[in-house]
């Protein structure tokens, strides 16, 4: 099969001029459309110009034409985009009353040829696929939004009731994959939640020294560190640190595995999905995540430390000794205490959006997508309850 | 252009994947217009030599050519020329989950062909009907499709460059009895139109008594025998013996053996 020749069209106006001959590569390779398209119009035109010339009638339809023939004993090669070119053509005369007749056609062409005509026949057009748009998409969007939220309500019931099954019986709670989830979500973290919080401690401390330097206010650092980090920036940079890396994990994995059946196989096997999979996750994240923020309050308090030596001349021993005059002790429990609460929050949906993937990779992908979005957010709105929460209680 | 009629030539290849030898010297060939099927017992790295093939492995020692060329050598515009040559089928089926039925299909020519889009769309239509699959699934995402239907929109996709060489993993492992023989039939048309050359890997014994010109049989890292299947079965070799002379493979030799002579 050569490649080199392309499809092409040669028709002699003088005699037999109404025979079209096809010659080339009749393939995805070899057909060049627009040329091949040209040709055929300019033979059509030619033709037409005939007709009107011999007949006195002036009449430029073309049921008058005599037959056409399509002779295509000079085609080497043809494949699928061929054998539709011809159809087409074919059937495009044919339908404005021409006679059409196609020749020449080698046996092993032709049989593809009558392939693609019996084919064809059953070519219609398609149905669309419905999709809601304006006022309906909108709603379409709230109704889904709240049966989410919905189903959401019902896992968190189910997880919980399940889990209160656990607690008379310990043995049921699978303590390898808790530690395993612990040590991933936890452990394996150390170390970017040590560099992510020691570099917030330099940022604020460089951000409010040079402004209590100008008030000469400068050992006010120590509070406003101690606050700003114990309180707020350790535990909401850690959980939403934890949902970007440990929620998305969960969702993919979760989601991978009811692609793969594995929870439907989970299920028919007497185990619960929640009790082996889901529970371990929520009760692991819910102990890791406190740990990491009081490592980051840790690294917090030492990048604020390394930086206020460096730029307002506070020694690491004066640091230390005023930190715990001027930071009370309730700032780092407030801390500590939150993070269960984001770790809650961060499990349950990682879990649950996991649980609702379907069909495909895409699935997976919007799910975890899902997962991150809503956990970060939900984690912000429960921080600032929790601030408003505790402004009213004067903690 | 390659001037000998070997589409596909093995040629001593061996391969260790994790510390093993899944291939200790691979030998065989594919001529032009032939259907021949890799056969062997699960584990014996059947799908391997496919994917040597495919360039998805590359093998530790020994030579594959494909269209005469040797594909380990090729520059990637050499690779592009012939991966437009031939079409793959997955055993997973491997449709884009994210993409209809139909612009699976239609993938191939937009990314390779500059056909208007009309075009592309109706060949892409012609192919989903010749392939069996109603027209309505064209609009339809692969989730939504039942697994023979996946199988068969694949090789719509596979079919829609007009390919000179087909590669298949497992073609009728999903399909029901009825939609593997009409999977064979299809098989058989395609290589009287298209001239097609299959390589395909199979444990259906009808696939193999029906479709193939050559059955090379897997065992332990090497082609224990490459010939028609009724030469085949006729083998004394343990392991081949093992293979077809279960419950099943007399029946199908019973079956089809007559026409070929047993």
């Amino acid at each position: 099969m050569s490649h080199l020749s392309i499809a092409s069209l040669s028709f002699s106006p003088g005699i037999q001029k109404n025979k079209l001959l096809c010659k080339g590569n009749w393939t995805l390779t070899g057909i060049n459309k627009k040329a091949l398209t040209r040709a055929f119009m300019a033979f059509l035109a030619g033709i037409e110009n005939d007709t009107r010339k011999n007949e006195d009638q002036h009449r430029n339809n073309r049921e008058n034409i005599f037959p056409l023939i399509l002779d295509a004993s000079a085609i080497t090669a043809m494949d699928t985009s061929g054998a539709w070119q011809l159809y087409q053509w074919i059937n495009q005369l044919s339908q404005q009353g021409a006679q059409v007749s196609l020749r020449g056609l080698s046996e092993k062409y032709n049989v593809l040829f009558t392939d693609i005509q019996k084919t064809a026949k059953q070519l219609q057009t398609l149905p669309k696929r419905q999709e809601y748009q304006g006022l309906a998409l909108f709603g379409k969007k709230i109704v889904d939004q709240l049966l989410e939220t919905q189903s959401f309500l019902r896992f968190i019931g189910k997880i919980f009731i399940n889990s209160l099954t656990i607690f008379p019986h310990p043995k049921q709670l699978r303590f390898s994959v808790l530690v395993s989830v612990i040590e991933n979500t936890g452990f394996s973290a150390l170390g970017i939640i040590a560099l992510l919080s020691f570099m917030i401690g330099i940022v604020l401390t460089y951000q409010m020294g040079l402004q209590l330097k100008n008030y000469g206010a400068s050992l006010f650092i120590i509070d406003l560190l101690g606050l700003s980090i114990l309180r707020e920036f350790a535990p909401l940079l850690t959980a939403i640190m934890v949902a970007g890396r440990s929620g998305s994990a969960f969702t993919a994995q979760l989601g991978m595995m009811k692609l793969k059946e594995e929870i439907d196989a989970l299920n028919t096997m007497g185990v619960l999905p929640n009790q082996l999979l889901i529970f371990p996750r929520i009760l692991g994240l819910t102990i890791a995540l406190p740990l990491l923020t009081v490592w980051a309050d840790i690294f917090g308090i030492l990048g604020g430390m390394a930086m206020t030596h460096n730029m307002l001349h506070i020694g690491y021993i004066d640091f230390l000794y005023h930190f715990p005059k001027v930071v009370q002790l309730s700032s780092l429990l407030i801390g500590i205490g939150k993070a269960p609460v984001f770790a809650l929050i961060i499990a349950s949906i990682a879990c649950f959006q996991g649980l609702r993937v379907k069909g495909g990779a895409d699935s997976v992908g919007k799910q975890t997508t899902r997962s991150v979005v809503q956990a970060i957010f939900f984690i912000i709105v429960a921080d600032a309850l929790f601030s408003i929460l505790f402004s009213t209680l004067d903690i | 252009m390659d001037v000998s009629d070997a589409v596909i030539k093995l040629d001593q290849v061996k391969i260790s994947i994790a510390d093993q030898w899944v291939h200790q010297g691979i030998n065989f060939e594919v001529k032009r217009g032939e259907i021949v099927a890799i056969a062997g017992s699960s584990g014996s790295g059947k799908s391997t030599i496919l994917r040597e093939i495919l360039l998805l492995l590359i093998p530790t020692s020994g030579t594959i050519e494909v269209f005469g060329q040797d594909i380990n050598k090729l520059s990637p515009s050499g690779i592009l020329s012939i991966q437009r040559r031939w079409g793959v089928l997955f055993q997973q089926s491997a449709l884009f989950t994210s993409l209809t039925v139909l612009e699976n299909i239609a993938f191939p020519l937009h990314e390779h062909t500059k056909l208007d889009k009309k075009t592309i769309k109706e060949l892409a239509l012609l192919k989903l009907l010749a392939v069996g699959l109603p027209l309505a699934s064209a609009i339809k995402y692969p989730s939504e499709l039942s697994g023979g239907m996946l199988k068969r929109a694949a090789l719509a996709r596979a079919l829609i460059m007009d390919p000179e060489l087909l590669l298949l993993d497992e073609p009728t492992a999903e399909l029901d009895p009825q939609g593997a023989e009409a999977f064979d039939e299809l098989l058989l048309n395609l290589r009287a139109i298209l001239d097609l050359t299959i390589l395909l890997v199979t444990h259906d014994l009808d696939t193999l008594w029906q479709t193939t010109d050559k059955v090379a049989f897997l065992s332990e890292g090497r082609v224990l025998a490459f010939a028609p299947i009724a030469q085949l079965t006729q083998s004394t070799e343990p392991a081949i013996r093992a293979y077809f002379q279960g419950r099943r493979g007399r029946a199908t030799q019973q079956l089809y053996g007559k026409h070929h002579g047993i």
